[in-house]
């Protein structure tokens, strides 16, 4: 419990957190501090191609074993399951509609690209390595998740008889939606061009990425507090129950998947991290096209204004200790 | 100078339904339109702003086109095939245009 305690505070008190809670206070003290749009897709894109690019060249360094597919085939199957424990905690948790609890559901299922870079960049600080290859977990776990929420609805016969299956052309947006080509076209170049790759830009992603990712996290803070102040008549208990909860139970089958794999501790961690986070960008888009009648301020409150400030605050050093407590790591 | 009668109509839409919404249009024969970004604004869903959004979710464009009155009933299905479901406005106004050939 010291351990914990002691990791969470020293995550705590490090310059992204820091940073993401200036956002957090800027936002809800109405400053007007804000990040370009176009600085912030920037920021994005560059955190995406660095964390990507690593990945691959880690993977270069250390070989392809069976471990990388069952590692990919264990992030597919918690993605499409987690849909299901979300969607049945939603409905004993809190009193919305099928479409709305759906639609939400769909968002746990999968995952946050940031809340996993920031626990990447905590392993890193902490001396721990990890398996390059769950940066493709992670872009693998993106898209599963929404297939089990409209199958969710379509069993419970679709938004007012609209049927909720998936429109053509959707899964197609979903699978090329720019953040995964570009974190999955980065760990490609990065698995081609190995570790000599790496030396030729290691300037550019690897000295600069703490600073941009602590930038970015401010971004991250501003977004999230400007949406807790104007949502903030949404948030009833049993939601901000779920918002906790959610991500401990993903977290606790992410430990599984992570232990029968055999795992390192901080491959361990980050499994965990994948399933505990809730995606914020890919999703919100899928549902807008395929669930419009869900309500957006509830998904986009909860994954962003909830649950992700509790993975990136006390959910990263609860995930680390419990790894490495388990792993002996 | 002469001027012609025409039609403009003005669909503010979500950002994920741009491509689709065009398409909608090019189909039902509207020879152009424009799209614009929305900067921010408030709805049922409560208030919203582009500026810092993480993702086009909740970010909203507006369609704008102009065509002749014949060819307003086949624009307008078209696009409510589309925004039907959707959160947005869809306005219809009378306007004058210079050149009516190109409508």
């Amino acid at each position: 419990m010291d351990g914990i305690l002691a990791l969470a505070l020293e995550n705590l008190i490090s310059p992204i957190i820091l940073f993401f809670a200036l956002g957090l206070a800027a936002a809800f003290a109405r400053s007007d501090l804000s990040v370009p749009e176009a600085v912030a897709k920037g920021m994005s894109l560059y955190l995406l191609f660095a964390i990507g690019f690593k990945g691959g060249a880690s993977v270069a360094a250390h070989g392809v074993d069976a471990t990388l597919l069952f590692s990919l085939l264990a992030g597919v199957i918690l993605s499409f399951l987690l849909p299901f424990i979300a969607f049945a905690l939603l409905r004993v948790l809190t009193g919305l509609s099928v479409v709305d609890a759906a639609a939400v559901a769909a968002h746990y299922g999968s995952i946050s690209i940031v809340t996993f870079v920031a626990a990447s960049s905590v392993l890193t600080s902490a001396g721990l390595v990890f398996e390059g290859y769950m940066v493709a977990v992670a872009a693998a776990m993106e898209a599963p998740a929404i297939l089990s929420a409209l199958w969710l609805v379509a069993r419970a016969g679709g938004p007012n008889g609209h049927g909720g299956g998936m429109e053509p052309g959707l899964l197609r947006e979903i699978l090329l939606n720019g953040s995964i080509v570009l974190l999955v076209g980065s760990f490609a170049i990065g698995a081609i061009t190995g570790q000599e790759g790496l030396a030729r830009i290691e300037s550019f992603i690897v000295s600069p990425f703490q600073g941009v990712l602590c930038l970015f996290l401010l971004d991250m803070g501003l977004v999230a507090g400007r949406g807790l102040r104007e949502t903030r008549g949404l948030l009833r208990p049993g939601l901000f129950v779920f918002g906790v909860l959610m991500p401990l139970t993903g977290a606790a089958l992410g430990l599984v998947a992570g232990m029968i794999l055999g795992l390192s501790t901080g491959g361990v961690m980050l499994m965990m991290t994948l399933s505990a986070s809730a995606s914020y960008i890919a999703v919100p888009a899928a549902m807008r096209v395929a669930l419009p009648e869900a309500n957006p301020a509830i998904y986009l409150t909860l994954a962003l204004g909830i649950t992700f400030p509790f993975n990136l605050t006390l959910g990263i050093p609860i995930y680390l200790a419990v790894a490495q407590a388990v792993t002996g790591g | 100078m002469q001027t012609h009668k025409a039609k403009r109509v003005e669909i503010t839409i979500e950002a994920v339904m741009e491509r689709r919404l065009s398409e909608a249009l090019e189909g039902a024969g509207v020879k152009g339109f424009t799209i614009l970004p929305v900067l921010g604004g408030s709805g049922r869903s409560g208030r919203w702003s582009r500026e810092g959004q993480i993702s086009r979710a909740s970010g909203m464009i507006a369609v704008v086109c102009i065509v002749h009155p014949n060819r307003l009933d086949p624009l307008l299905d078209a696009a409510f095939a589309v925004v039907d479901r959707h959160i947005g406005v869809v306005s219809v106004t009378d306007c004058d245009v210079v050149r009516a050939d190109r409508f």
